[in-house]
């Protein structure tokens, strides 16, 4: 059992601020993605976890021992570093056994583990090859079975298929959400690609700025954003923007539509909408076509309305040429609102 | 240009000041050795052997080289090791540490001359202590051991940086990942000195002891300072041969004998420092 919880930390590098005292509880056996840009703190607060940065301020619990104070292998974790740092000195069985040596386990029970961590990760035919010998991704097995054969309460992951070719990232990808849910511990997995942490994330903690914005679930976080940036960061094309304001009536007037809305205190908003939940009908936004790029199933068209950029993913099957005026109407179930003051959800 | 010829024209250069300036003396060296004017002779290599100098004089350099390296490599590692984990005035105690390799050896050996003289340091110290009624003549044939201790901490003050300064450079090449690696994965500070260090530092040990004990065997101006001929060494013997014997024979002949010690210590590092294939950064 290792919930992992994070109370107040904060890291400051001399007057830079990297984190602003962060809390996060992550459950048992929880796939955690710390996602965000680069600079964002997500891998300092992995690396505090980790025991490799010591928190300005703040409290690290896992699995109800505190343990900021202690070093990093008195923790229980095991990690996976972004450049794999697979000792090139030893063979891949040795370095697969290297913590198990220095836990001080014995060699039957060292044997037993290096030979299932291997042939999970398929690489039982490399256990006596050096580094220097491996590829980019037999590397990155290596250091997962590495941190597998721990049997730890926590895996930390730093990044760990960003050196990997699109193709390759994407097959491992897979293979550790298998590997992981198996091995029942509790993962952080720091990323800056939302597909990844879509794609294996239990939930999603949305960092920027040395501050989380939303922890929640995959879907939750792309379909209801807390704040216009996990909107602007999150899904590929972004969500688009229109400033809205409040009509006589009580309603909000977007772009020259009337919508129906919250009752905000401000008489101003900012109308969100998914590039996908647009369709081509009357009584829309008047949208000019500027580039039109087919995807396949489907058409990216970048429109400007009342001279703003608004991405719309359309069918493929509409025919649209650039310069081309066409009638966007939202979905209504799928707009979302936000303080611009704020720019949290309204 | 052919390209094929292009990369031996290239090396031509290096390969001519090779042969002219190393190959050619070589070969005169051997020449000296083993010719005499009716010919092939061993009589030099004869002579050298039966001087009754000749194997205290090996056995004093081979002793020298056999406590100094070690030492020197032992304290260099732990000097380097303070100078890569200093977070400030790390340039400074580099400083420090490398002042002795900025003087000639004659320098260093005249200093420490200064200390164990009758008249020196030392002995100014321990009879202003009261620690002694006269001063005692250390240096002297008598107690060759004590020169013999004299010219091994000269040789540790003069000569321990150049090790250190190597080892600090190839400290400084091993990632920092594998340090944090080894941390997480249950390795202490001293578990991660024997696990990461210094099987990553393999190419710069190898470096260092090879430099190391070729210029131990060449030991001489240290010696030459602290005890004269009362404790001959290989160099020291060698000079004596070529300027005060006046016999150039012989003197070639020591020069070969020198020449294989330091060989053989190249190879042997070579081989036991070797790194496997595909084990390297």
């Amino acid at each position: 059992m290792a919930e992992i919880q994070i109370k107040g930390i904060a890291k400051s590098f001399g007057a830079f601020k990297a984190l602003h005292s962060i809390d996060l509880t992550i459950a048992d056996q929880e796939f955690m993605v710390l996602l965000g840009a680069s600079g964002c703190g997500k891998t300092t607060l992995l690396r505090i976890i980790a025991g490799l940065e010591t928190p300005t301020q703040g409290e690290v619990w896992i699995g109800g021992r505190r343990v900021d104070r202690l070093p990093p292998r008195e923790r229980g974790i095991a990690m996976v570093f972004q450049n794999y740092a697979v000792f090139p000195h030893l063979t891949v069985l040795e370095n697969i056994a290297f913590g198990l040596r220095m836990k001080k386990l014995p060699q039957p029970e060292i044997d037993r583990r290096v030979t299932r961590t291997a042939e999970l990760m398929h690489i039982e035919q490399l256990l006596a090859r050096y580094s220097g010998q491996l590829s980019g991704g037999q590397r990155q097995r290596v250091a997962v079975a590495r941190a597998l054969a721990m049997e730890p309460d926590v895996i930390l992951m730093d990044e760990p298929l960003s050196n990997l070719d699109a193709l390759l990232r994407l097959e491992m990808r897979a293979e550790l959400k298998g590997v992981l849910a198996g091995s029942k511990t509790t993962t952080i997995y720091v990323t800056h690609d939302q597909v990844e942490a879509m794609s294996l994330a239990d939930r999603i903690s949305v960092m920027n700025a040395g501050r989380i914005v939303q922890a929640a679930s995959p879907v939750e976080i792309y379909r209801n954003p807390a704040a216009r940036f996990v909107g602007s960061f999150i899904g590929n094309p972004p969500m688009n923007f229109l400033p809205a304001t409040r009509t006589p009536d009580g309603r909000w007037s977007v772009a020259g539509i009337t919508l129906g809305g919250p009752a905000a205190a401000s008489g101003k908003l900012e109308f969100a909408i998914r590039p996908e939940d647009l369709t081509v009908a009357a009584g829309g936004f008047d949208a000019v076509a500027r580039v039109v790029e087919p995807l396949g199933a489907h058409t990216l068209v970048t429109t400007e309305i009342d001279g703003a950029l608004f991405r719309a993913v359309l069918d493929s099957d509409v025919r649209i040429n650039p310069g081309d005026r066409l009638s966007l109407v939202p979905k209504p179930d799928r707009i979302r609102w936000f303080d611009p003051e704020t720019s949290l959800a309204a | 240009m052919n390209t094929r010829a292009l990369p031996y024209l290239l090396l031509l250069p290096a390969t001519l000041f090779l042969l002219v300036f190393f190959v050619y003396p070589f070969v005169q060296v051997a020449v000296q050795a083993f010719v005499g004017p009716a010919g092939f002779t061993t009589d030099n290599v004869q002579t050298m052997v039966k001087n009754f100098r000749f194997w205290p004089s090996v056995r004093n350099t081979v002793l020298l080289a056999a406590i100094v390296v070690p030492l020197q490599l032992v304290m260099a590692l732990v000097m380097a090791s303070i100078v890569a984990n200093l977070k400030s005035a790390r340039n400074t105690i580099l400083y420090i540490f490398t002042i002795p390799l900025g003087l000639s050896d004659l320098a260093a050996g005249i200093i420490w001359l200064a200390i164990f003289e009758q008249s020196g340091f030392l002995n100014s110290m321990l009879v202003s202590l009261g620690v002694v009624d006269k001063p005692i003549l250390f240096l002297s044939y008598q107690n060759s051991w004590v020169i013999f201790v004299a010219v091994l901490l000269a040789e540790l003050w003069r000569a321990t940086a150049i090790v250190m300064v190597i080892l600090v450079a190839g400290m400084g090449l091993i990632p920092k990942e594998y340090y944090e690696a080894a941390e997480v994965f249950g390795a202490g500070p001293w578990k991660r000195f024997l696990k990461v260090t210094l099987p990553m530092l393999k190419p710069s040990l190898q470096t260092a002891l090879i430099l190391r004990t070729i210029a131990a065997f060449e030991v001489f101006s240290v010696v030459q300072a602290l005890g004269g001929t009362t404790l001959p060494v290989l160099v020291g013997q060698t000079y004596d041969w070529q300027f005060n014997q006046q016999q150039t024979g012989v003197a070639a002949a020591m020069a070969l004998v020198i020449l294989a010690i330091s060989i053989a210590c190249t190879v042997f590092f070579l081989r036991v420092l070797r790194t496997p294939k595909g084990a390297t950064l």
